[in-house]
Protein backbone atom coordinates (compact mmCIF):
# COMPACT_ATOMS: atom_id res chain seq x y z
CA UNK A 1 0.00 0.00 0.00
CA UNK A 2 1.31 3.23 -0.50
CA UNK A 3 2.11 5.33 2.41
CA UNK A 4 0.30 8.77 1.11
CA UNK A 5 -3.11 7.47 1.42
CA UNK A 6 -5.72 9.92 2.05
CA UNK A 7 -8.67 7.11 2.67
CA UNK A 8 -8.07 3.70 3.20
CA UNK A 9 -11.35 1.99 3.85
CA UNK A 10 -10.97 -1.79 4.97
CA UNK A 11 -13.83 -4.42 5.35
CA UNK A 12 -16.76 -1.58 5.16
CA UNK A 13 -20.39 -2.87 6.28
CA UNK A 14 -23.46 -1.27 6.60
CA UNK A 15 -26.95 -3.54 7.08
CA UNK A 16 -29.56 -2.34 7.66
CA UNK A 17 -31.90 -4.74 9.23
CA UNK A 18 -31.96 -7.08 6.32
CA UNK A 19 -30.36 -5.36 3.93
CA UNK A 20 -26.93 -5.34 3.07
CA UNK A 21 -26.02 -1.91 1.41
CA UNK A 22 -22.58 -1.96 1.73
CA UNK A 23 -20.41 -5.34 1.92
CA UNK A 24 -17.18 -5.75 3.13
CA UNK A 25 -15.52 -3.12 0.87
CA UNK A 26 -12.00 -2.04 0.61
CA UNK A 27 -11.19 1.05 -0.82
CA UNK A 28 -8.04 3.18 -1.44
CA UNK A 29 -7.50 7.18 -1.84
CA UNK A 30 -3.99 8.41 -2.43
CA UNK A 31 -3.27 12.37 -2.31
CA UNK A 32 -3.81 13.94 -5.95
CA UNK A 33 -6.20 11.91 -6.96
CA UNK A 34 -9.55 12.42 -9.04
CA UNK A 35 -10.75 8.62 -8.10
CA UNK A 36 -14.29 7.98 -9.48
CA UNK A 37 -16.64 6.34 -7.38
CA UNK A 38 -19.05 4.39 -9.92
CA UNK A 39 -21.68 2.21 -9.28
CA UNK A 40 -25.86 1.79 -10.46
CA UNK A 41 -28.16 2.68 -8.47
CA UNK A 42 -28.76 1.06 -5.36
CA UNK A 43 -24.63 -0.13 -5.25
CA UNK A 44 -24.25 1.56 -2.43
CA UNK A 45 -21.85 4.60 -3.32
CA UNK A 46 -24.29 6.95 -0.74
CA UNK A 47 -24.43 4.86 2.00
CA UNK A 48 -20.64 4.95 1.60
CA UNK A 49 -19.70 8.16 1.34
CA UNK A 50 -22.05 8.76 3.82
CA UNK A 51 -20.04 6.63 6.37
CA UNK A 52 -17.04 8.60 4.89
CA UNK A 53 -18.28 11.64 6.20
CA UNK A 54 -19.53 9.80 8.92
CA UNK A 55 -23.31 10.86 9.05
CA UNK A 56 -23.99 6.80 9.13
CA UNK A 57 -22.08 4.60 11.28
CA UNK A 58 -20.94 1.28 9.79
CA UNK A 59 -21.98 -1.64 11.00
CA UNK A 60 -18.51 -3.38 10.64
CA UNK A 61 -14.72 -2.41 9.29
CA UNK A 62 -12.84 0.73 9.47
CA UNK A 63 -11.84 4.35 7.93
CA UNK A 64 -8.82 5.79 8.18
CA UNK A 65 -8.52 9.14 6.57
CA UNK A 66 -5.56 11.36 6.71
CA UNK A 67 -3.97 8.34 8.62
CA UNK A 68 -6.40 8.50 11.21
CA UNK A 69 -9.28 6.11 12.35
CA UNK A 70 -12.70 8.07 11.41
CA UNK A 71 -14.59 7.40 14.48
CA UNK A 72 -11.93 8.94 16.50
CA UNK A 73 -10.71 11.67 14.71
CA UNK A 74 -14.33 12.71 13.35
CA UNK A 75 -13.97 16.84 13.90
CA UNK A 76 -10.16 16.48 12.94
CA UNK A 77 -10.49 15.23 10.33
CA UNK A 78 -13.68 16.84 8.88
CA UNK A 79 -11.57 19.91 8.85
CA UNK A 80 -9.95 19.16 6.13
CA UNK A 81 -12.80 17.47 4.38
CA UNK A 82 -15.26 19.81 1.60
CA UNK A 83 -18.21 17.55 0.49
CA UNK A 84 -21.69 17.71 -1.28
CA UNK A 85 -23.56 14.69 0.07
CA UNK A 86 -26.36 13.99 -3.21
CA UNK A 87 -28.16 17.23 -3.97
CA UNK A 88 -26.96 20.34 -2.04
CA UNK A 89 -29.40 21.47 0.41
CA UNK A 90 -29.71 25.37 1.81
CA UNK A 91 -31.66 26.97 4.04
CA UNK A 92 -33.94 28.50 1.15
CA UNK A 93 -34.93 31.64 3.17
CA UNK A 94 -31.36 32.47 3.67
CA UNK A 95 -29.03 34.26 0.69
CA UNK A 96 -25.93 32.67 -1.16
CA UNK A 97 -23.90 34.47 0.95
CA UNK A 98 -25.62 33.81 4.42
CA UNK A 99 -25.51 30.19 3.95
CA UNK A 100 -21.91 30.18 3.27
CA UNK A 101 -21.61 32.78 5.96
CA UNK A 102 -23.26 29.61 8.39
CA UNK A 103 -21.19 26.77 6.82
CA UNK A 104 -18.18 28.59 7.00
CA UNK A 105 -18.24 29.25 10.57
CA UNK A 106 -19.07 25.87 11.95
CA UNK A 107 -16.10 24.95 9.93
CA UNK A 108 -13.49 27.27 11.17
CA UNK A 109 -13.14 29.12 7.76
CA UNK A 110 -12.50 32.28 6.70
CA UNK A 111 -15.85 34.41 6.48
CA UNK A 112 -14.80 37.83 5.27
CA UNK A 113 -16.48 39.14 3.05
CA UNK A 114 -13.58 39.22 0.33
CA UNK A 115 -12.97 35.31 0.78
CA UNK A 116 -16.38 34.56 0.50
CA UNK A 117 -17.25 36.98 -2.39
CA UNK A 118 -13.73 34.85 -3.98
CA UNK A 119 -15.58 31.59 -3.36
CA UNK A 120 -19.12 32.81 -5.17
CA UNK A 121 -16.96 34.37 -7.81
CA UNK A 122 -14.97 31.38 -8.55
CA UNK A 123 -18.85 29.45 -9.29
CA UNK A 124 -19.99 31.95 -11.02
CA UNK A 125 -22.32 33.34 -8.21
CA UNK A 126 -21.19 36.72 -7.41
CA UNK A 127 -23.57 38.74 -8.72
CA UNK A 128 -26.66 36.91 -7.35
CA UNK A 129 -24.96 37.00 -3.55
CA UNK A 130 -27.83 38.69 -2.12
CA UNK A 131 -30.52 36.44 -3.64
CA UNK A 132 -32.34 34.12 -1.34
CA UNK A 133 -31.36 30.50 -1.98
CA UNK A 134 -35.19 29.90 -3.22
CA UNK A 135 -34.88 31.68 -5.71
CA UNK A 136 -31.91 29.74 -7.12
CA UNK A 137 -32.45 27.14 -10.20
CA UNK A 138 -31.23 23.47 -9.12
CA UNK A 139 -27.44 24.54 -11.47
CA UNK A 140 -26.56 27.44 -9.23
CA UNK A 141 -27.42 25.67 -6.18
CA UNK A 142 -25.16 22.84 -7.01
CA UNK A 143 -22.33 25.37 -7.76
CA UNK A 144 -23.13 26.77 -4.38
CA UNK A 145 -22.63 23.18 -3.12
CA UNK A 146 -19.38 23.31 -4.35
CA UNK A 147 -18.80 26.82 -3.03
CA UNK A 148 -19.63 25.68 0.28
CA UNK A 149 -17.20 22.56 -0.38
CA UNK A 150 -14.07 24.92 -0.59
CA UNK A 151 -14.61 27.67 1.54
CA UNK A 152 -12.39 26.39 4.11
CA UNK A 153 -9.77 24.96 1.65
CA UNK A 154 -9.96 21.56 2.65
CA UNK A 155 -7.42 18.90 1.40
CA UNK A 156 -10.00 16.19 0.50
CA UNK A 157 -12.98 17.13 -1.08
CA UNK A 158 -16.02 14.45 -1.75
CA UNK A 159 -18.38 15.18 -4.84
CA UNK A 160 -21.37 12.73 -4.74
CA UNK A 161 -23.37 13.19 -7.98
CA UNK A 162 -21.81 16.88 -8.39
CA UNK A 163 -23.31 17.44 -11.79
CA UNK A 164 -27.06 15.60 -11.86
CA UNK A 165 -29.45 18.15 -13.33
CA UNK A 166 -27.09 20.01 -14.75
CA UNK A 167 -27.52 20.98 -18.42
CA UNK A 168 -24.24 20.40 -20.50
CA UNK A 169 -23.04 23.93 -20.27
CA UNK A 170 -23.34 23.36 -16.27
CA UNK A 171 -21.62 20.18 -16.90
CA UNK A 172 -18.93 21.53 -18.51
CA UNK A 173 -18.02 24.29 -15.73
CA UNK A 174 -18.42 21.93 -12.78
CA UNK A 175 -15.97 19.46 -14.64
CA UNK A 176 -13.77 22.24 -15.30
CA UNK A 177 -13.81 23.53 -11.87
CA UNK A 178 -12.45 20.17 -10.59
CA UNK A 179 -10.33 19.77 -13.16
CA UNK A 180 -8.63 23.01 -12.12
CA UNK A 181 -9.08 22.21 -8.20
CA UNK A 182 -7.02 18.99 -8.87
CA UNK A 183 -4.50 20.22 -11.19
CA UNK A 184 -3.76 24.05 -9.89
CA UNK A 185 -4.70 23.62 -6.25
CA UNK A 186 -3.76 20.03 -6.01
CA UNK A 187 -6.93 19.18 -4.02
CA UNK A 188 -7.67 15.22 -3.70
CA UNK A 189 -11.33 14.63 -4.91
CA UNK A 190 -13.52 11.70 -4.67
CA UNK A 191 -15.82 12.00 -7.32
CA UNK A 192 -19.07 9.47 -7.60
CA UNK A 193 -21.23 10.32 -10.85
CA UNK A 194 -23.71 8.35 -12.86
CA UNK A 195 -21.79 10.33 -16.32
CA UNK A 196 -19.40 7.63 -16.75
CA UNK A 197 -17.67 9.93 -19.40
CA UNK A 198 -17.56 12.59 -17.28
CA UNK A 199 -15.47 10.53 -14.97
CA UNK A 200 -13.51 9.00 -17.94
CA UNK A 201 -11.93 12.54 -18.25
CA UNK A 202 -11.15 13.73 -15.27
CA UNK A 203 -10.64 10.73 -13.33
CA UNK A 204 -7.27 9.26 -12.75
CA UNK A 205 -8.13 5.91 -10.52
CA UNK A 206 -11.19 4.75 -9.89
CA UNK A 207 -13.73 1.83 -8.43
CA UNK A 208 -16.33 -0.08 -9.67
CA UNK A 209 -19.02 -1.27 -6.82
CA UNK A 210 -21.88 -3.09 -6.92
CA UNK A 211 -23.95 -4.56 -4.82
CA UNK A 212 -22.09 -3.12 -1.64
CA UNK A 213 -18.68 -4.72 -2.96
CA UNK A 214 -15.78 -3.90 -4.72
CA UNK A 215 -16.11 -4.88 -8.53
CA UNK A 216 -12.76 -3.25 -9.22
CA UNK A 217 -10.44 -0.71 -8.74
CA UNK A 218 -7.32 0.44 -10.45
CA UNK A 219 -5.97 3.27 -12.77
CA UNK A 220 -8.90 4.34 -15.61
CA UNK A 221 -6.34 3.54 -18.32
CA UNK A 222 -4.81 0.06 -16.78
CA UNK A 223 -8.38 -0.74 -16.45
CA UNK A 224 -10.25 0.66 -19.71
CA UNK A 225 -6.79 -0.81 -21.17
CA UNK A 226 -7.24 -4.39 -19.96
CA UNK A 227 -9.12 -5.79 -22.90
CA UNK A 228 -9.62 -5.11 -26.12
CA UNK A 229 -11.27 -1.96 -27.74
CA UNK A 230 -14.11 -2.17 -29.91
CA UNK A 231 -13.70 0.12 -33.20
CA UNK A 232 -15.60 1.28 -36.13
CA UNK A 233 -14.03 2.31 -39.18
CA UNK A 234 -16.13 4.02 -41.50
CA UNK A 235 -14.94 2.94 -45.13
CA UNK A 236 -16.00 3.29 -48.58
CA UNK A 237 -15.08 -0.30 -49.67
CA UNK A 238 -16.53 -3.01 -46.79
CA UNK A 239 -15.21 -6.57 -48.89
CA UNK A 240 -11.74 -5.14 -49.77
CA UNK A 241 -11.46 -3.96 -45.81
CA UNK A 242 -12.44 -7.29 -44.76
CA UNK A 243 -10.02 -8.82 -46.91
CA UNK A 244 -7.55 -7.06 -45.36
CA UNK A 245 -8.33 -7.19 -41.43
CA UNK A 246 -8.25 -11.36 -42.32
CA UNK A 247 -4.41 -10.67 -42.71
CA UNK A 248 -4.28 -9.80 -38.62
CA UNK A 249 -5.15 -13.21 -38.45
CA UNK A 250 -5.88 -13.15 -34.16
CA UNK A 251 -5.18 -9.66 -33.70
CA UNK A 252 -8.51 -8.74 -34.68
CA UNK A 253 -11.94 -9.85 -34.57
CA UNK A 254 -14.73 -8.61 -36.77
CA UNK A 255 -17.65 -8.14 -34.67
CA UNK A 256 -19.94 -6.65 -37.14
CA UNK A 257 -20.45 -5.74 -41.08
CA UNK A 258 -22.57 -2.41 -41.87
CA UNK A 259 -23.18 -0.61 -45.21
CA UNK A 260 -20.51 1.83 -44.88
CA UNK A 261 -18.66 0.48 -41.36
CA UNK A 262 -17.16 -2.24 -40.01
CA UNK A 263 -17.16 -3.03 -36.16
CA UNK A 264 -14.17 -4.76 -35.15
CA UNK A 265 -12.26 -6.00 -31.55
CA UNK A 266 -8.32 -5.16 -31.52
CA UNK A 267 -5.86 -4.21 -28.88
CA UNK A 268 -5.55 -0.72 -29.27
CA UNK A 269 -2.12 -0.50 -30.90
CA UNK A 270 -2.90 -2.54 -33.63
CA UNK A 271 -5.61 0.50 -34.76
CA UNK A 272 -2.80 2.74 -36.34
CA UNK A 273 -2.01 -0.48 -38.18
CA UNK A 274 -4.89 -1.11 -39.50
CA UNK A 275 -6.09 2.60 -40.54
CA UNK A 276 -2.69 2.39 -42.53
CA UNK A 277 -3.04 -0.80 -44.40
CA UNK A 278 -6.44 0.89 -45.18
CA UNK A 279 -5.37 3.82 -46.56
CA UNK A 280 -2.02 2.25 -48.26
CA UNK A 281 -4.80 0.31 -50.21
CA UNK A 282 -6.94 2.57 -51.41
CA UNK A 283 -9.96 2.84 -49.03
CA UNK A 284 -11.27 5.91 -47.65
CA UNK A 285 -11.73 6.21 -43.95
CA UNK A 286 -14.11 8.34 -43.31
CA UNK A 287 -14.22 7.66 -39.33
CA UNK A 288 -12.57 5.95 -36.81
CA UNK A 289 -14.61 5.59 -33.54
CA UNK A 290 -13.42 3.48 -30.45
CA UNK A 291 -16.43 2.31 -28.78
CA UNK A 292 -14.22 0.61 -25.79
CA UNK A 293 -15.90 3.54 -23.79
CA UNK A 294 -16.03 2.98 -19.75
CA UNK A 295 -19.61 2.97 -20.17
CA UNK A 296 -19.40 0.06 -22.02
CA UNK A 297 -16.47 -1.25 -19.84
CA UNK A 298 -19.03 -0.16 -16.45
CA UNK A 299 -21.87 -2.29 -18.03
CA UNK A 300 -19.34 -5.58 -18.29
CA UNK A 301 -18.31 -5.18 -14.61
CA UNK A 302 -22.21 -4.52 -13.27
CA UNK A 303 -24.21 -6.53 -15.34
CA UNK A 304 -21.22 -8.63 -16.71
CA UNK A 305 -21.93 -8.26 -20.23
CA UNK B 1 -16.95 27.18 19.45
CA UNK B 2 -20.52 26.60 21.37
CA UNK B 3 -21.11 30.55 20.80
CA UNK B 4 -20.53 30.21 16.69
CA UNK B 5 -23.48 27.37 16.60
CA UNK B 6 -25.56 29.76 19.27
CA UNK B 7 -25.28 32.62 16.78
CA UNK B 8 -25.74 30.72 14.36
CA UNK B 9 -29.06 28.95 15.15
CA UNK B 10 -30.35 32.02 16.17
CA UNK B 11 -29.82 33.81 12.66
CA UNK B 12 -31.50 30.78 11.36
CA UNK B 13 -33.81 30.95 13.50
CA UNK B 14 -34.47 34.89 13.67
CA UNK B 15 -34.80 34.78 9.63
CA UNK B 16 -37.68 32.23 9.24
CA UNK B 17 -41.57 34.04 9.36
CA UNK B 18 -42.63 30.93 11.67
CA UNK B 19 -40.45 32.47 14.64
CA UNK B 20 -42.60 35.67 14.78
CA UNK B 21 -46.28 33.79 14.84
CA UNK B 22 -45.83 33.92 18.45
CA UNK B 23 -45.17 37.34 19.24
CA UNK B 24 -47.80 38.75 16.49
CA UNK B 25 -50.40 36.67 18.26
CA UNK B 26 -49.62 37.99 21.45
CA UNK B 27 -49.13 41.54 19.78
CA UNK B 28 -52.45 41.03 18.58
CA UNK B 29 -54.24 39.65 21.28
CA UNK B 30 -52.86 42.16 24.21
CA UNK B 31 -53.74 44.64 22.16
CA UNK B 32 -57.21 43.83 21.68
CA UNK B 33 -57.96 43.51 24.73
CA UNK B 34 -55.57 46.29 26.17
CA UNK B 35 -57.71 48.69 23.83
CA UNK B 36 -61.20 47.37 24.46
CA UNK B 37 -60.16 48.04 28.53
CA UNK B 38 -58.74 51.20 27.48
CA UNK B 39 -62.07 52.84 26.61
CA UNK B 40 -64.53 50.51 27.91
CA UNK B 41 -62.37 48.15 30.96
CA UNK B 42 -63.36 51.05 33.76
CA UNK B 43 -67.23 49.85 33.91
CA UNK B 44 -66.34 46.09 33.13
CA UNK B 45 -64.09 46.18 36.18
CA UNK B 46 -66.50 48.57 38.46
CA UNK B 47 -68.73 46.19 37.27
CA UNK B 48 -66.62 42.77 38.38
CA UNK B 49 -65.39 44.18 41.93
CA UNK B 50 -68.99 45.41 42.82
CA UNK B 51 -69.64 42.41 45.01
CA UNK B 52 -67.00 43.47 47.13
CA UNK B 53 -67.83 47.20 47.13
CA UNK B 54 -70.58 46.49 49.27
CA UNK B 55 -68.49 45.03 52.08
CA UNK B 56 -64.97 46.88 51.41
CA UNK B 57 -64.04 50.79 50.76
CA UNK B 58 -62.13 50.65 47.28
CA UNK B 59 -60.06 53.63 47.43
CA UNK B 60 -57.39 54.30 44.88
CA UNK B 61 -56.48 53.41 41.16
CA UNK B 62 -57.30 49.51 41.16
CA UNK B 63 -57.91 49.31 38.04
CA UNK B 64 -53.99 49.91 36.72
CA UNK B 65 -51.58 48.33 34.70
CA UNK B 66 -50.30 45.33 36.66
CA UNK B 67 -54.16 44.29 37.54
CA UNK B 68 -55.01 44.48 33.96
CA UNK B 69 -51.41 43.20 33.42
CA UNK B 70 -51.75 39.93 35.61
CA UNK B 71 -55.51 39.05 33.87
CA UNK B 72 -54.03 39.78 30.47
CA UNK B 73 -51.35 37.21 31.52
CA UNK B 74 -53.71 34.55 32.64
CA UNK B 75 -55.53 34.95 29.55
CA UNK B 76 -52.44 34.14 27.14
CA UNK B 77 -50.59 31.97 29.53
CA UNK B 78 -52.65 28.83 28.39
CA UNK B 79 -51.89 29.48 24.60
CA UNK B 80 -48.19 30.04 25.07
CA UNK B 81 -47.36 25.97 24.85
CA UNK B 82 -48.99 26.52 21.34
CA UNK B 83 -46.91 29.31 19.86
CA UNK B 84 -43.59 27.89 21.28
CA UNK B 85 -43.44 24.38 20.01
CA UNK B 86 -43.94 26.06 16.39
CA UNK B 87 -40.29 26.97 17.34
CA UNK B 88 -39.14 24.07 19.11
CA UNK B 89 -40.69 21.38 17.06
CA UNK B 90 -39.07 22.97 13.32
CA UNK B 91 -35.58 22.54 15.35
CA UNK B 92 -34.22 19.79 14.30
CA UNK B 93 -36.75 18.30 11.99
CA UNK B 94 -36.76 20.97 9.99
CA UNK B 95 -33.14 20.65 8.82
CA UNK B 96 -33.86 17.15 8.59
CA UNK B 97 -37.60 18.42 6.10
CA UNK B 98 -34.84 21.29 4.67
CA UNK B 99 -31.58 18.07 3.52
CA UNK B 100 -29.59 20.63 5.66
CA UNK B 101 -28.47 17.66 8.11
CA UNK B 102 -26.02 16.48 5.13
CA UNK B 103 -24.05 19.58 5.14
CA UNK B 104 -24.56 20.81 9.13
CA UNK B 105 -23.53 17.55 10.11
CA UNK B 106 -20.36 17.44 8.15
CA UNK B 107 -19.07 20.30 9.58
CA UNK B 108 -15.89 19.56 12.14
CA UNK B 109 -18.36 20.29 15.41
CA UNK B 110 -19.36 17.29 17.34
CA UNK B 111 -23.28 16.07 17.39
CA UNK B 112 -23.27 16.66 21.07
CA UNK B 113 -22.16 20.44 20.40
CA UNK B 114 -24.76 20.47 18.17
CA UNK B 115 -28.21 19.84 19.67
CA UNK B 116 -26.74 21.58 22.53
CA UNK B 117 -26.72 24.33 20.41
CA UNK B 118 -30.00 23.57 19.24
CA UNK B 119 -31.48 23.35 22.76
CA UNK B 120 -29.88 26.48 24.11
CA UNK B 121 -31.20 28.35 20.94
CA UNK B 122 -34.45 26.72 22.26
CA UNK B 123 -34.11 28.03 25.42
CA UNK B 124 -32.88 31.75 24.12
CA UNK B 125 -36.16 32.06 21.90
CA UNK B 126 -38.15 30.59 24.70
CA UNK B 127 -37.08 33.53 27.48
CA UNK B 128 -37.18 36.14 24.47
CA UNK B 129 -40.56 35.13 23.75
CA UNK B 130 -41.42 35.25 27.67
CA UNK B 131 -39.86 38.42 27.70
CA UNK B 132 -41.84 39.68 25.33
CA UNK B 133 -45.13 38.42 26.73
CA UNK B 134 -44.57 39.90 30.55
CA UNK B 135 -43.64 43.17 28.59
CA UNK B 136 -46.24 43.81 26.46
CA UNK B 137 -48.84 42.45 29.36
CA UNK B 138 -47.07 44.18 32.36
CA UNK B 139 -44.93 47.11 30.71
CA UNK B 140 -47.64 48.32 28.20
CA UNK B 141 -50.64 47.57 30.11
CA UNK B 142 -48.88 49.68 33.13
CA UNK B 143 -48.20 52.79 30.32
CA UNK B 144 -51.40 53.09 29.65
CA UNK B 145 -53.42 52.39 32.56
CA UNK B 146 -50.35 53.69 35.21
CA UNK B 147 -49.15 51.59 38.33
CA UNK B 148 -51.29 50.94 41.30
CA UNK B 149 -51.62 48.11 44.01
CA UNK B 150 -52.51 44.73 42.62
CA UNK B 151 -55.73 43.13 44.32
CA UNK B 152 -55.88 39.42 43.68
CA UNK B 153 -58.93 36.58 44.71
CA UNK B 154 -57.30 33.39 45.22
CA UNK B 155 -59.11 32.00 47.93
CA UNK B 156 -59.04 34.93 49.84
CA UNK B 157 -58.16 38.56 48.50
CA UNK B 158 -54.83 40.09 48.42
CA UNK B 159 -54.06 43.46 47.62
CA UNK B 160 -50.43 44.29 47.08
CA UNK B 161 -48.89 47.79 47.65
CA UNK B 162 -47.47 49.28 44.59
CA UNK B 163 -44.19 48.94 45.46
CA UNK B 164 -43.97 44.92 46.60
CA UNK B 165 -45.60 44.04 42.93
CA UNK B 166 -42.86 44.48 40.35
CA UNK B 167 -40.16 41.51 42.00
CA UNK B 168 -43.80 38.91 42.13
CA UNK B 169 -43.51 39.86 37.99
CA UNK B 170 -39.88 39.34 37.82
CA UNK B 171 -39.46 35.96 39.80
CA UNK B 172 -43.05 35.23 37.94
CA UNK B 173 -40.86 35.50 34.34
CA UNK B 174 -38.28 33.63 35.69
CA UNK B 175 -40.78 30.90 36.84
CA UNK B 176 -43.13 30.78 33.41
CA UNK B 177 -39.67 31.06 31.38
CA UNK B 178 -38.37 27.54 32.91
CA UNK B 179 -41.79 26.19 32.34
CA UNK B 180 -41.76 27.11 28.88
CA UNK B 181 -38.33 26.15 28.11
CA UNK B 182 -39.87 22.63 29.72
CA UNK B 183 -42.30 22.42 26.69
CA UNK B 184 -39.55 23.34 24.08
CA UNK B 185 -37.80 20.79 25.17
CA UNK B 186 -40.61 18.49 24.93
CA UNK B 187 -40.82 19.71 20.90
CA UNK B 188 -36.91 19.26 20.98
CA UNK B 189 -37.24 15.90 21.93
CA UNK B 190 -40.26 14.83 19.04
CA UNK B 191 -38.03 17.02 16.49
CA UNK B 192 -35.47 14.98 16.77
CA UNK B 193 -36.88 11.65 16.27
CA UNK B 194 -38.81 12.72 12.96
CA UNK B 195 -38.06 14.71 9.18
CA UNK B 196 -41.22 16.72 9.37
CA UNK B 197 -41.85 19.28 12.08
CA UNK B 198 -45.76 18.90 12.11
CA UNK B 199 -44.92 15.52 14.26
CA UNK B 200 -42.99 17.25 16.93
CA UNK B 201 -45.60 20.09 17.87
CA UNK B 202 -49.17 17.48 17.48
CA UNK B 203 -47.19 15.23 19.56
CA UNK B 204 -45.95 17.73 22.20
CA UNK B 205 -49.71 19.10 22.61
CA UNK B 206 -50.78 15.79 22.92
CA UNK B 207 -48.25 15.03 25.59
CA UNK B 208 -49.42 18.82 27.44
CA UNK B 209 -53.15 17.40 27.24
CA UNK B 210 -53.00 14.10 28.03
CA UNK B 211 -50.74 14.68 30.91
CA UNK B 212 -53.40 17.69 32.13
CA UNK B 213 -56.28 14.85 32.12
CA UNK B 214 -54.52 12.31 33.50
CA UNK B 215 -53.13 14.46 36.29
CA UNK B 216 -56.89 15.68 36.94
CA UNK B 217 -58.16 12.08 37.51
CA UNK B 218 -60.23 11.22 40.80
CA UNK B 219 -57.99 7.97 41.19
CA UNK B 220 -55.73 7.37 44.74
CA UNK B 221 -52.81 6.27 42.04
CA UNK B 222 -52.95 9.02 39.71
CA UNK B 223 -52.68 11.07 43.14
CA UNK B 224 -49.30 9.31 43.67
CA UNK B 225 -47.87 10.43 40.44
CA UNK B 226 -49.42 13.83 39.83
CA UNK B 227 -46.25 15.47 41.59
CA UNK B 228 -44.43 13.61 39.34
CA UNK B 229 -45.88 15.23 35.73
CA UNK B 230 -44.45 19.16 34.48
CA UNK B 231 -47.96 19.96 33.73
CA UNK B 232 -48.73 20.25 37.81
CA UNK B 233 -46.26 23.16 37.45
CA UNK B 234 -47.08 24.88 34.50
CA UNK B 235 -48.93 27.50 36.24
CA UNK B 236 -47.07 27.87 39.50
CA UNK B 237 -46.20 31.21 38.35
CA UNK B 238 -48.72 32.37 40.24
CA UNK B 239 -47.46 31.03 43.35
CA UNK B 240 -45.75 34.03 43.66
CA UNK B 241 -49.02 36.50 43.76
CA UNK B 242 -50.05 35.17 47.67
CA UNK B 243 -49.06 36.88 50.47
CA UNK B 244 -45.95 34.76 51.95
CA UNK B 245 -44.46 32.78 49.09
CA UNK B 246 -44.11 29.52 49.18
CA UNK B 247 -40.93 28.66 48.45
CA UNK B 248 -40.45 25.56 49.29
CA UNK B 249 -43.27 24.65 46.18
CA UNK B 250 -41.25 26.59 44.07
CA UNK B 251 -38.19 24.89 44.89
CA UNK B 252 -40.31 21.51 44.25
CA UNK B 253 -41.86 22.28 41.34
CA UNK B 254 -38.13 24.06 39.68
CA UNK B 255 -36.79 20.47 40.68
CA UNK B 256 -39.44 18.79 38.85
CA UNK B 257 -39.28 20.57 35.84
CA UNK B 258 -35.35 20.92 35.32
CA UNK B 259 -35.85 16.89 36.08
CA UNK B 260 -37.95 17.04 33.19
CA UNK B 261 -35.35 19.33 30.93
CA UNK B 262 -32.61 17.70 32.09
CA UNK B 263 -33.69 13.75 31.08
CA UNK B 264 -34.72 15.09 27.90
CA UNK B 265 -31.91 16.79 26.86
CA UNK B 266 -29.74 13.58 28.29
CA UNK B 267 -32.39 11.34 25.70
CA UNK B 268 -32.54 13.94 22.53
CA UNK B 269 -28.68 13.99 23.04
CA UNK B 270 -28.24 10.34 23.31
CA UNK B 271 -30.71 9.70 19.99
CA UNK B 272 -29.14 12.77 17.78
CA UNK B 273 -25.43 11.43 18.17
CA UNK B 274 -26.53 7.75 17.85
CA UNK B 275 -28.49 8.62 14.59
CA UNK B 276 -27.85 7.87 11.19
CA UNK B 277 -28.83 10.31 8.66
CA UNK B 278 -30.57 9.29 5.58
CA UNK B 279 -32.40 12.41 4.93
Amino acid sequence: MQSDAIIEVRGLTKKYKEILAVNNLDLNLYEGDVFGFLGPNGAGKSTTIRMLLSLIKPTAGSINIFGKPLNENREDILRNVGAIVEKPDFYLYLSAYKNLEIFGKLSGADTSKKHIMEMLELVGLAKRYKSKVKTYSHGMKQRLGLAQALLHDPKLIILDEPTTGLDPQGIKEIRDLILHLSKDKHKTILLSSHILKEVEIIANRMIIINKGTTQIEGKVQDLLSKDNLSTEFEIDDIEKGVEILTNFNQLVTIKEKRNKSIIIEAEREIIPQINKQFVENGINVSSIVQSRSLEEYFLKITEGK
Amino acid sequence: MMLTIIQTELIKMFRKWRTYIGFIVILVLAGIVQTALYYEGKSAAEHAISNFSDNFVMLGNLFNGYFIGKILLQALYIHIPFLIVLVGGDLLAGEATAGTYRMLLTRPVTRLKLVTGKFLSGFIYTALFMGFVFLISIGVSCLLFGTGELIMVKEKIYIFAADDVLWRFILAFLFATLSMITVITISLFFSSLVANAIGPIISTMAVIIVSLIISNLPFDFVQEIRPYFFTNYLNDWTLFFVDKVEYKEVFKAVLVLLGHIIGLYAITSYIFVKKDILS
